[in-house]
């Protein structure tokens, strides 16, 4: 009645279950709709992992279902590269073009020419991609890189096996945290959540290690400030304490590992041991002058860590939007399996991938199989990079470096590259670089800007998919996104889309798509399992245990590996990895640092969500870096003043927050915030920490081991 | 005559004057504020098209319940939605022009009857059905009036300031009333409240008086 007041309809409330794929940990979610309204997001009672609760993005996410950014119909490109000129096209005008492209591509013999970019890599939605680019004879599916991907890789070491990492974290006693974000987003937020309250319940101890006293670090029964980069090292200083005082568990160790006594190798050659490694090189008066952790407090934390019954140390620096060094998460691991706590209760868990999408072999013919046999365009596979199975940070330098782009045309869906990689401007400039790029995001974003078509997909409330286990999940489950609501704008699926271009395409890459449209592909896919996915919204096996020791390890000897012919470094001990600048013109480290209030991946932060965001993190459109009072007083700044932020990758404008919670030398950016002026709510606030850091080359994997930059920072 | 009475007399013929105006500007006021008024103040809107209650009445079994029902979860539902309709009118029952507009015009294409509500209330104020009808056992006609057995749909007056439908005041501008269902303002449920002695706390808040209704 009163115009000011918005006052919705009324109409019959309904429930609908579902899983919100807005965040990394995907939280079941139960939507409150009036009529065919959806009006509030609330967490599903039951969900695994989440059970009942739901992280603010996702409980914000109605605002990504009626906000501005939905794109509304297909789009293409009219005027410059990011300028967002755009005309609305017909599906079927979109489809077409796409088809002709490829086909011409394909008709030239240079199928390979196709990459697609996703955020994932299961599920029904990769799949079909994997297999479009399969049939169509392209190697080139990439995936943004996450801790998921190095710990898969210090699985595949380690154990021997294919498998994800699971934690047991609600029956660990005592928590080290090697720089994790165990309330900042790591894993699956709100089980980390709820895993702490189970914590507290239990008296476990939870020690924290990390240069900044982040919220994990103040919720933790111990921060321990650590010169940033060096978590690996204090593992391996722990290690040696441990080691050195015979706390191991000698059952698993003696019976169960291999490399950690000295060994002689078939070429009659003798290999140092984990053992002599870990005892040679860091001992704690070494690794304390690395790390700067005092060594009392490691030999105490070792003894602590040893004596408990499940104890349980985490890595992955923040959030886990970067994968990290991989001797790193194979420190970590060894720490762990040093206590036996490996397939154990309350330990680290090698849980099966998903191998639900089973899918008949699709027929290729001598076009897709001659692509199929060229080199990955980001090196993955290949002699150089044999561990890796996607490198997206390398793409950028690639494509660059290229006279003409090696990637001719590039889907992107699920992921916003041109926000997410580090050094943001070389990203794009590889991007406009691509002569074809097709986003499928059913939100404007940085890398859509940057496309030639926009296929919208429909918004996360309008669709469905399937969805594989969060990270971290030591459980097996599918999640079902389903629509809440219809959709609200000429959007279609992205396996719709997928399969529509496939049809147009005919052939081969068409008769390998037999469905009738996404949903048929997903009912078909999950089969038995689709009803009672349905009727619950997940299927979850809580009963599930890993292999026992005898039978879970399947590397060459059977054992756990404590040390892999990949990355052996017998000499000097594995070196941290490097980060770009010189100490002498960039005398600081910048490192980011991630926080649920803000969104560092592909999806934007909500404008409801950036309200939260604290005065000394963003004011108005000032992003604030985080110094110690001793670093800045040296720097000449003070509370609030403005600065210039400079790194090898560029100057910024910032201003300064003085904290005694961050370790001296070091500047702490937040990550999520500084996206294109898209929209104004989230839009052209602050600054992309992205663009200000590189990425780090992982010498075993390939990987990207940035955990921060060589910065300075001087008075505006 | 001294100058004393002169002046009375004066006064005197004066006063049959302003006496005469006094009582023409009385009227004309109470014109201008009992009919002009009003007929400026509301502005009169047509229903999309006629409904005859007395004749579907006939036809249900439960009375007023029939379509104007409470949900599962104890909510009102209101105004029937289509979805109750088009069971009986998915092809033009009768030859009334009405008929012929309702399933031409929202049947078919599948559009919700944008219908006037005559007794809806400010958004400030919450009201519960269920807590009249089902607890205190109230009949609808009480504060609908005897919609059940009318054939046609009135006229809905809405004001132009308030954007409120006439009902809620009263269609006697001067606020008298006869039977209960006559006005639907504050006062005519304080004054039902006040002489049945309802409890005067809210149910959900405890809090008392004014919370009852604005929460």
């Amino acid at each position: 009645m009163w115009p000011w007041t918005p006052v919705p309809k009324n109409g019959e409330a309904n429930v609908v279950n579902s899983v919100s794929t807005l965040c990394g940990g995907c939280c079941g979610i139960s939507v409150r709709k009036i009529d065919n309204r959806a009006v509030k997001i609330e967490g599903m009672p039951g969900y695994p992992g989440s059970d009942g609760k739901a992280c603010p993005l996702c409980l914000s996410g109605l605002q990504k279902l009626y906000g501005p950014t939905a794109v509304s119909s297909p789009l293409k490109r009219v005027g410059e590269r990011g300028q967002g000129k755009w005309k609305k096209i017909s599906w079927d005008a979109a489809i077409a073009e796409i088809a002709e492209k490829l086909g011409r591509m394909r008709e030239d013999g240079r199928p390979q020419g196709l990459a697609c970019i996703m955020d994932r890599e299961c599920g029904t939605v990769p799949a079909l991609f994997q297999r479009f680019l399969q049939v169509y004879g392209s190697p080139n599916f990439m995936k943004t890189a996450s801790v998921d991907d190095a710990y898969e890789l210090t699985l595949k070491l380690m154990h021997g096996v294919a498998a994800r990492p699971g934690f047991d974290l609600e029956s660990a006693d005592y928590v080290l945290s090697l720089g994790s974000g165990i309330l900042d987003g790591w894993g699956s937020t709100v089980r980390m959540f709820r895993a702490r309250a189970r914590w507290q319940e239990n008296n476990a101890k939870v020690v924290q290690v990390e240069p900044r006293l982040s919220n994990s670090a103040a919720k933790a029964d111990q921060w321990i400030p650590i010169e940033a980069g060096t978590e690996g090292v204090l593992a391996l200083g722990i290690a040696h304490v441990i080691i050195k005082e015979g706390l191991y568990n000698k059952a698993f160790v003696d019976e169960f590992g291999v490399g950690f006594e000295d060994w002689v190798g078939k070429d009659g050659k003798k290999h140092d041991g984990f053992k002599t490694i870990v005892l040679k090189h860091y001992s704690p008066s070494t690794v304390a002058g690395i790390t700067r952790v005092d060594p009392d407090i490691i030999t105490e934390t070792a003894k602590a860590f040893a004596a408990a019954s499940y104890p349980l140390a985490l890595c992955g620096r923040g959030e886990g939007r970067t994968p990290g060094a991989l001797h790193d998460f194979m420190a970590v691991h060894a720490l762990n399996a040093l206590v036996g706590n490996v397939n154990e209760k309350g330990g680290v868990w090698a849980v099966p991938l998903p191998d639900y999408v089973q899918w008949p072999e699709a027929k290729l013919d001598m076009a897709a199989e001659r692509g199929l046999a060229t080199d990955r365009v980001d090196g993955a596979g290949t002699e150089r990079y044999p561990l890796a199975k996607s490198l997206l940070t390398r793409l950028p330098e690639i494509i660059n470096a290229a006279e003409e782009s090696p990637v001719e045309a590039l889907f992107v869906s699920g992921a916003n590259p041109c926000y997410t990689l580090p050094d943001t401007a070389v990203a794009k400039a590889a991007f406009s670089k691509i002569p074809f790029i097709v986003s499928f995001a059913s939100h404007m974003d940085e890398t859509a800007m940057m496309a030639d078509l926009v296929l919208p997909d429909h918004g996360h409330l309008e669709r469905y998919e399937d969805i594989p286990a969060p990270s971290g999940m030591n459980t097996p489950v599918i999640g079902l996104c389903r629509p809440v609501v219809a959709p609200q704008r000429n959007t279609r699926h992205v396996g719709d889309a997928v399969l529509m271009i496939a049809k147009a395409m005919g052939g081969l890459v068409a008769e390998a798509f037999s469905w009738e449209s996404y949903q048929d592909c997903l009912e078909k896919t999950l089969g038995d399992n689709w009803e009672p996915l349905l009727d619950a919204g997940f299927i979850h096996n809580p009963k599930f245990t890993p292999d026992a020791w005898a039978k879970a390890f399947q590397t060459p000897s059977g054992k756990f590996a404590f040390m892999s012919d990949a990355c052996s470094y017998e000499a000097e001990g594995a070196p941290i990895a490097e980060i770009e600048g010189k100490a002498d013109a960039y005398p600081l480290t910048l490192i980011p640092y991630d926080s649920l209030r803000l969104a560092g991946g592909p999806v934007t932060t909500t404008p409801f969500v950036i309200k939260t965001v604290e005065d000394n993190v963003l004011k108005g459109k000032d992003i604030f870096v985080e110094v110690n009072r001793k670093t800045g007083g040296k720097c000449g700044l003070a509370e609030g003043v403005y600065a210039h932020l400079s790194t090898p990758k560029g100057t910024v404008k910032v201003r300064v927050h003085m904290s005694d919670g961050i370790v001296p030398g070091v500047v702490a950016m937040p990550r999520g915030l500084g996206h294109a002026e898209i929209e104004s709510y989230v839009g052209g606030k602050g600054i992309n920490v992205n663009e200000l850091i590189g990425p780090v080359e992982d010498p075993v994997s390939g990987m990207d081991a940035a955990w921060g930059i060589r910065a300075n920072l001087t008075i505006a | 005559m001294s100058a004393l009475e002169e002046k009375s007399k004066a006064v005197s013929d004066g006063g049959g004057f302003a006496l005469l105006f006094f009582v023409v500007g009385l009227v004309a006021s109470l014109i201008v504020g009992w009919v002009v008024f009003p007929k400026i103040l509301y502005s009169q809107k047509r229903q999309p098209f006629d409904f005859n209650h007395k004749l579907h009445n006939e036809l249900v079994d439960e009375g007023c319940e029939s379509c104007h029902f409470f949900r599962e979860d104890g909510s009102y539902a209101g105004v029937p939605k289509l979805a109750q309709c088009v069971d009986c009118h998915e092809s033009v029952q009768g030859d009334t022009e009405d008929e012929a507009i309702f399933v031409n015009d929202y049947v078919t294409p599948g559009i919700e009857v944008p219908w006037l509500v005559y007794s809806k209330q400010p958004d400030c104020v919450f009201f519960s059905h269920a807590a009249h009808v089902k607890s205190a056992e109230m009949d609808c006609k009480t504060c609908h009036g005897d919609i059940g057995n009318s054939s046609t749909l009135k006229v809905y007056e809405e004001n132009r300031i308030t954007g409120y439908s006439r009902d809620i005041w009263g269609k006697n501008i001067a606020g008298f009333k006869k039977n209960t269902w006559d006005r639907m303002k504050m006062d005519d449920c304080s004054e039902c409240h006040v002489k049945l002695g309802v409890h005067q706390n809210s149910v959900q808040t405890g809090k008392g008086a004014c919370f009852v209704c604005h929460q």
